[in-house]
């Protein structure tokens, strides 16, 4: 259930709305390109190795 | 056992595989207990409003902007001085994270200042410093990005992180050095313990801070692990071409 935020409710939205996609950018990011980097070695290595 | 064995990029590997999992659902539990609890089951300040919840944000968020450059600025050392590669690469690995730490404070403290202060910005010495620690995280990450050899990167960014952390110390103290401007002063002084928030705001940002924290560590540790993996594919792909 959603508390009641008054006139302030646009201010508490933004913050919130703005603060969680960033993180959630970063952590999209972050676990995209970690997961390329691991296939990428894996690749190579299974070339030098095969 | 000493803690320099996790220089050996093999046995950070091990270590950080055996960690993060906890790391991860601790950090998102902290995080959700945090933020439901201040949004959902906090009241209003009798000034601020509703706008009180922001600070589950806010304070964690500006708290990791900082350390995240302190964690740079401890590693950068060390491979300044011992010249241990893992080091050099968590502070690459920390660098964005603190980007958006850095962000999120500038962001939520300007959509608080607009309602509460009557601005969204004020050249006020916290906010200034914040801003000009925002701008080194930018330049560090280029700093990075523009230099082909690693090492060179390394050192170069190495000593753009200690001119750094100038503004990461005056960010942290400047509503004590200078006691002018909008910014309050510190809500809780872990030094002296006599905060200044009450009971009921207090214990849902703890739970945030804590889960802000731990986040950052498993995103570093993430992050660490891929540049390592990254230099060495560059090292076997330069290898072969050698070979070639």
């Amino acid at each position: 259930m959603m508390p009641e935020l008054g006139k302030y409710a646009t201010e508490v939205m933004a913050a919130y709305g703005v603060s969680l996609t960033l993180l959630a950018v970063l952590l999209v990011m972050t676990l995209r390109r970690g997961r390329r980097a691991r296939a990428e070695l894996e690749r190579i290595e299974g070339r030098k190795n095969g | 056992m000493s803690l320099w064995e996790y220089a050996n990029p093999v046995k950070f590997l091990a270590l950080s595989a055996r960690v993060q999992p906890v790391l991860w659902v601790a950090s998102g539990l902290c995080i959700s207990v945090g933020l439901i609890w201040g949004f959902f089951g906090t009241p209003d300040d009798f000034r601020q409003g509703s706008t009180v919840k922001i600070i589950y944000l806010h304070v964690p968020s500006a708290l990791m902007a900082i350390n995240a450059w302190f964690m740079m600025l401890v590693t950068s050392l060390i491979w300044l001085i011992r010249r241990h590669h893992v080091s050099a690469l968590a502070a690459k690995a920390a660098a964005p994270v603190g980007l958006i730490m850095t962000l999120i404070a500038l962001v939520t403290g300007a959509i608080w200042g607009q309602p509460m202060w009557g601005t969204w910005w004020a050249w006020d010495p916290r906010l200034t410093s914040f801003l000009i620690l925002f701008l080194f995280y930018l330049g560090y990450i280029a700093l990075w990005e523009a230099i082909e050899d690693p090492d060179t990167a390394a050192d170069l960014t190495s000593i753009l992180c200690l001119v750094g952390s100038v503004f990461a110390i005056l960010s942290r103290y400047a509503v004590r050095f200078w006691n002018q401007g909008l910014h309050q002063g510190t809500s809780i002084p872990v030094a002296t313990g006599g905060r200044t928030v009450s009971d009921v705001f207090f214990y849902p940002l703890v739970i945030s801070m804590i889960g802000f924290g731990l986040l950052f560590l498993a995103l570093v540790l993430y992050r660490t692990c891929t540049e390592i993996r990254v230099r060495r594919t560059r090292a076997l792909l330069a290898r072969e071409g050698q070979g070639a």
